[in-house]
């Protein structure tokens, strides 16, 4: 919102003040102007033409010499009408315009030019339209004085106030008039409210016009009438606060309902009494109606929908757009002036329905003044017969069903003080309450107090608070701690477990990402492990951002791309997040991906590569170090699709299935990636408990090492199984350390050598009974899977 | 006799003069002292002695076996330390070559900053909870005092997922209702919500659709603005030096009644004003306020009886002043090239 401070004069006086300092006052009292301009360019200046030739090699161009005050430029300039002893506005040398254009020293077709003649629209004054191209360069009246600010010859030597509104004070905040009471309530100044009214005619508007309203969804409808306006330009003070609140004057009748709308915020609508005829009637809309609305677009409405209408067609849609049929124009002589109340939430469906907002629709939604409803009607009579020459007729049309019971709210100099955490006395509370300008009681140190209809947004106890505390100043209050038992917090839930993970994975080197939820369709289309239904987004901003993952894993792989297209070889990574199928079906997904080199010294020929088997070992690492040591386990899997059939498994704990782990589809991915993804919501169904210490065995263990040849096909695990089952309670430790593929053993065969470790925690063991029993396991091991050992 | 035992001293002295090996070493004891050594030979001849001649020979026999063993023991232990030294000297390494190179894991800068600000949070009593990111309309807005057509649902443009009843939660505070209304002895409650949130917001260098806010939410009788104040003091010197100021200036959410918006004094210029305050010495950091009565009543609990308070912010902001970022989708890049790895705060 745009206020303008000269405006904003009329109503509570702030010509002493400062006006960058009243800024920050308000903005400490809490309703924050974001900006305070002032229009004032540097380098920008009054230039007076002295003289004005033919540039000598072009045929539109001029040389000036221009006199801005310290010195004669010259200056060359393309606009037809620049000429000789004129007052133009001269950007000089060094000069910043809108759109971060700067003047710079310049030669054109071998002629210096020390500056530049401004049109309104280089100053971003007006539109860059061809029309006002056209009109070339702006020319001052004769009086502007050399040198001086020209903006003080443009009607705008105002301070703007640009107002970054929080809800609740867009409904008081939007005008003038409600402005004017929250800096009178931070100055403790009164409001001074404007002139309404007028000289009315003998004519009646009722016997002229017949207003019905059948829908409790118009509160208040107010009508008047004014004859035999005469459309002209407006006067100077309305064109330029229109301007300087950022709207665009377009004739004196149409001026003055805007005018009006920033005066008290209460839009009007004015209709064209000729076309409109002699009847008013507001309805809801009928499903399926239409009607073509000032824009010149054609609008179907609903029955959700509030119209104003003549009797039988919509006239205008209520509280957001006139219909063109009854609309202003410049053979307009009668006019009808509706001031009126609807129903905030119904203006707010049918503005974000038709996607058509508009400044009046703003006002409506955040609900109005009932107030100001009258006073506004009034008011823009006077305007229209000061300034539109208009015949006011007499009486108002009026409907009105508003319930105009005072809101009234009770509060304790206790309670402000417990909530706020100060010390205010009465006086200091009594004090805030006169400046805002609320009426109040004071019983026993309460304060009933009634509130004004313009502060829709302070209904109760709290709200009360904030308004005292707010002008009191919150930087009076000191920090303290609250005096709470002392306890440490906790991770509650699940989380304990993700931060425990995540702080495993890092030690082992892994960087954590943090990537989108949202993603494509056919990206998650692609991986399809333990799918569900994926949640599309009702309203989607864009394809790509469309769906809620059901997995990370997608999201690693874009960030592998951007890394390898970005020159990282070695690839890390790790990410938790939540992920949805269905809306109710909430999982966490833990997801590492590896690729390139873990570990290296290249000097020293050091290279660990990732593999399968070195992320086997680093979520093994992590397992065991949540607590699930020895329950672990992996079963080949050669259908996860987008996985490499050879080298993919399924994890187990206490053999459920809690995520999977492999090499990356060569289809997919042609550089070798490695990937796991975990369910943690499955990981943590399954329970751990707390370490515990044991007595380390006192008695020496003897290690057998065999070599086994097998089928390629068979898994280790299968021959681990059954040594560790023949080798029974003395079999301490089984150990893979080597594995053999190549000559001396069959084409189709693998041989795999382990390293068992007997140990009994009763005795020393014989080396004779440790020899008898490892021959047994040999044995057993080659009969049941039917194999040989490797000599 | 006498003579033989001179002689062998001074051979036996001579042979071991000069660079001499481990194994020379060996010999040259076998050759005195081994079973057909010198010195055993002479020994040896003892037996053919007379008393009187054995008593004094054995004597300077015993003399020069004691002194051939030492004088071969020093040697031998001259020869071990040249033999060590040259090892050592062998196998002196160039320091100044590269260690290897052992990855170190780094958290997200989101999650860094989350991490240590939990660190604070948790020494403070406050326990850390998380909620569901597809939340229910009615956790996002209906019970935090912000009814459907509510004009303040604007500024938090939402992703909708079924029926308006669903969505993406647009700001973590549901976690506060949802920790509110399972409490059921409407206890005190001392809490921070981490947490991912959305909006439909395009991705620009201060905007992104998915971002991370951090709540904090304490109810207890007798809360008041000045032990916010307090806490969001305790915070802002965690987060930016012993120096920082905080200052509160009036806002308004719809779930706080009152509602403030905290600043702290630029970390950059001190306060003095630069570009990164924007001139103005103050940064703004997040909003809080006083839990509103009816965020309290809706979720059971007496606003006659307790108050408390909540704060909020944004953890891409806070990363991008206390880092310097300048693009918030850099976060979302994960270029690896980027590495916060050190301890942060």
């Amino acid at each position: 919102m745009r206020i303008s401070t000269s405006w904003l004069n009329d109503y509570v006086d702030i010509s002493d003040e400062n006006l960058k300092e009243l800024a920050d006052k308000i903005t400490n009292a809490g309703v924050n102007v974001e900006t305070v301009e002032e229009y004032n360019t540097p380098n920008l200046v009054v230039g007076h033409v002295l003289e004005c030739e033919m540039h000598p090699d072009s045929d539109h161009l001029h040389v000036c010499k221009v006199d801005v005050g310290d010195e004669v430029l010259q200056i060359v300039c393309g606009a037809p009408n620049v000429g000789a002893d004129k007052k133009v506005i001269v950007s000089k040398v060094g000069c910043l315009l809108p759109g971060d254009i700067e003047i710079k020293k310049s030669v054109m077709r071998g002629v210096e030019s020390n500056g530049m003649l401004c049109a309104l629209s280089e100053l971003g004054l007006e539109e860059d339209t061809p029309e006002n191209h056209a009109k070339g360069i702006h020319i001052l009246p004769d009086e502007a004085i050399v040198g001086s600010n020209p903006y003080n010859y443009l009607g705008l030597d105002d301070t703007i106030y640009n107002l970054d509104l929080n809800p609740n004070r867009e409904a008081d905040c939007t005008n003038h008039i409600g402005f004017a009471y929250e800096v009178a309530s931070v100055l403790g100044r009164r409001v001074e409210m404007p002139e309404t009214w007028s000289n009315p005619v003998k004519e009646s508007v009722t016997d002229e016009l017949e207003v019905d309203v059948i829908t409790d969804n118009c509160t208040m409808y107010n009508a008047r009438k004014v004859k035999n306006v005469v459309i002209k330009e407006s006067p100077e003070f309305i064109r330029n606060r229109l301007t300087n609140c950022g709207m665009r004057s377009i004739n004196n009748v149409v001026d003055i309902s805007n005018y009006i709308m920033l005066e008290y915020g209460q839009p009007l609508h004015f209709f064209d009494a000729k076309k409109l005829g002699n009847s008013i009637l507001v309805r809801m809309a009928e499903d399926g109606e239409e009607i073509v609305t000032l824009d010149n677009e054609t609008r179907k409405l609903t029955g959700e929908d509030i119209v104003i209408t003549d009797g039988e067609k919509p006239v205008a849609i209520a509280g957001i757009m006139g219909g063109i049929n009854s609309c202003i124009d410049e053979n307009t002589t009668d006019v009808v002036i509706e001031s009126a109340i609807f129903d905030p939430l119904k203006i707010r469906y049918t503005s974000k329905r038709l996607d058509l907002k508009s400044e009046a629709s703003r006002r409506y939604e955040h609900g109005l003044n009932h107030e100001y409803t009258m006073n506004a009607i009034d008011r823009a009579c006077y305007l229209l017969e000061k300034y539109a020459d208009a015949e006011v007729l007499s009486d108002t049309i009026t409907h009105d069903i508003i319930d105009k019971t005072p809101k009234v709210a009770k509060v304790s100099l206790e309670k402000i003080n417990t909530l706020l955490g100060l010390e205010l006395t009465l006086e200091d509370a009594k004090r805030s309450l006169e400046n805002l300008q609320f009426p109040y009681e004071l019983k026993e140190s309460e304060f009933i107090v009634t509130i004004p209809i313009r502060r829709g947004d302070v209904s109760m106890r709290e709200d009360l608070v904030e308004e005292i505390g707010r002008l009191y100043g919150y930087d009076k209050i000191v920090g303290k701690l609250p005096k709470l038992d002392v306890r440490r917090g906790v991770y509650v839930g699940n989380v304990g477990l993700r931060k425990s993970i995540s702080k495993r994975l890092r030690s082992l080197g892994l960087n954590e990402t943090r990537t989108y939820t949202l993603i494509s369709p056919s990206m998650d289309s692609l991986f399809q492990y333990n799918r569900g239904n994926s949640i599309t987004l009702l309203k989607p901003m864009s394809v790509d951002k469309s769906i809620v993952r059901q997995t990370l894993l997608l999201s690693l792989l874009n960030v592998y791309d951007y890394n390898i297209a970005h020159g990282v070889k070695n690839i890390n990574i790790y990410e938790i997040a939540n992920t949805y199928s269905d809306v109710d079906i909430e999982d966490e997904k833990l997801t590492v991906l590896m690729s390139g080199e873990y570990m290296s010294n290249m000097w020293q020929g050091i290279k660990v590569k990732a593999d399968f088997y070195l992320l086997k070992g680093i979520i093994e690492n992590t397992l065991e170090y949540l607590g699930y040591k020895g329950r672990i386990s992996f079963a080949e899997s050669c259908d996860i699709p987008n996985m490499h059939p050879g080298a993919t498994a399924i994890i187990n704990i206490d053999n459920r299935e809690v995520g999977f782990i492999g090499k990356i589809h060569p289809l997919l991915c042609k550089q070798e990636v490695y990937c796991l993804e975990i369910s943690l919501k499955k990981l943590a169904e399954k329970k751990t408990r707390g370490f515990k210490f044991k007595e380390m065995n006192k008695f020496p263990s003897i290690v057998k090492d065999v070599a086994f040849v097998m089928p390629d096909d068979m898994s280790s695990s299968v021959v681990e199984k059954e040594i560790k089952r023949s080798g029974g309670k003395l079999l301490l430790d089984i150990q893979v350390f080597d594995l053999y593929k190549g000559d001396n053993i069959g084409n189709n065969e693998k041989s795999i050598a382990y390293s068992l470790t007997f140990e009994s925690e009763e005795r020393t063991l014989t080396s004779d009974e440790v020899n008898d029993l490892f021959n047994r396991v040999i044995d057993e091991v080659c009969t049941k899977l039917n194999l040989r050992i490797r000599n | 006799m006498k003579e033989k035992v001179e002689k062998i001293k001074v051979e036996l002295k001579a042979s071991l003069e000069g660079n001499i090996s481990i194994q020379d070493l060996a010999n040259i004891k076998a050759e005195y002292l081994g079973k057909k050594g010198k010195i055993t030979e002479l020994s040896n001849q003892l037996k053919d002695l007379s008393n009187e001649e054995k008593k004094e020979f054995g004597k300077s026999l015993n003399e020069i076996k004691t002194y051939a063993i030492s004088l071969i023991d020093e040697k031998s232990k001259s020869i071990e330390e040249a033999i060590l030294n040259e090892k050592l000297e062998k196998e002196k390494i160039d320091i100044s070559l590269p260690g290897v190179t052992v990855k170190n894991g780094a958290p997200s800068m989101i999650e860094g900053l989350i991490e240590s600000l939990e660190e604070l949070f948790l020494s403070m009593g406050y326990d850390v909870v998380e909620g569901p990111e597809v939340e229910k309309d009615l956790y996002n807005f209906e019970l935090l005092n912000l009814p459907k057509g509510h004009p303040a649902r604007d500024a938090q443009d939402t992703f909708y997922i079924k029926d308006e009843e669903i969505l993406l939660r647009s700001q973590t505070s549901p976690v506060q209702i949802r920790t509110m209304l399972s409490n059921e002895d409407k206890s005190s409650i001392r809490i921070i919500c981490p947490g991912k949130t959305y909006r439909r917001d395009d991705d620009d260098a201060t905007h992104t659709h998915q971002f991370t806010q951090m709540e904090g939410l304490l109810i207890d009788k007798g809360i008041s603005l000045a032990d916010l104040k307090g806490t969001l003091d305790i915070i802002a010197k965690y987060l930016f030096g012993e120096k920082t100021e905080t200052r509160f200036r009036s806002s308004f959410y719809p779930f706080t009644e009152p509602s403030v918006e905290f600043d702290v004094s630029c970390h950059a210029c001190s306060g003095k004003g630069c570009p990164i305050c924007k001139h103005t010495g103050w940064i703004t950091v997040g909003g809080a306020g006083m839990v509103h009565p009816k965020v309290l009543t809706n979720c059971g609990y007496n606003p006659d009886i307790v108050s408390g308070f909540a704060f909020g912010f944004g953890i891409e902001r806070l990363a991008m002043l206390k880092y310097g970022v300048t693009d918030a989708r850099t976060f979302y890049t994960n270029d690896l090239r980027v590495n916060p790895d050190r301890r942060e705060v």
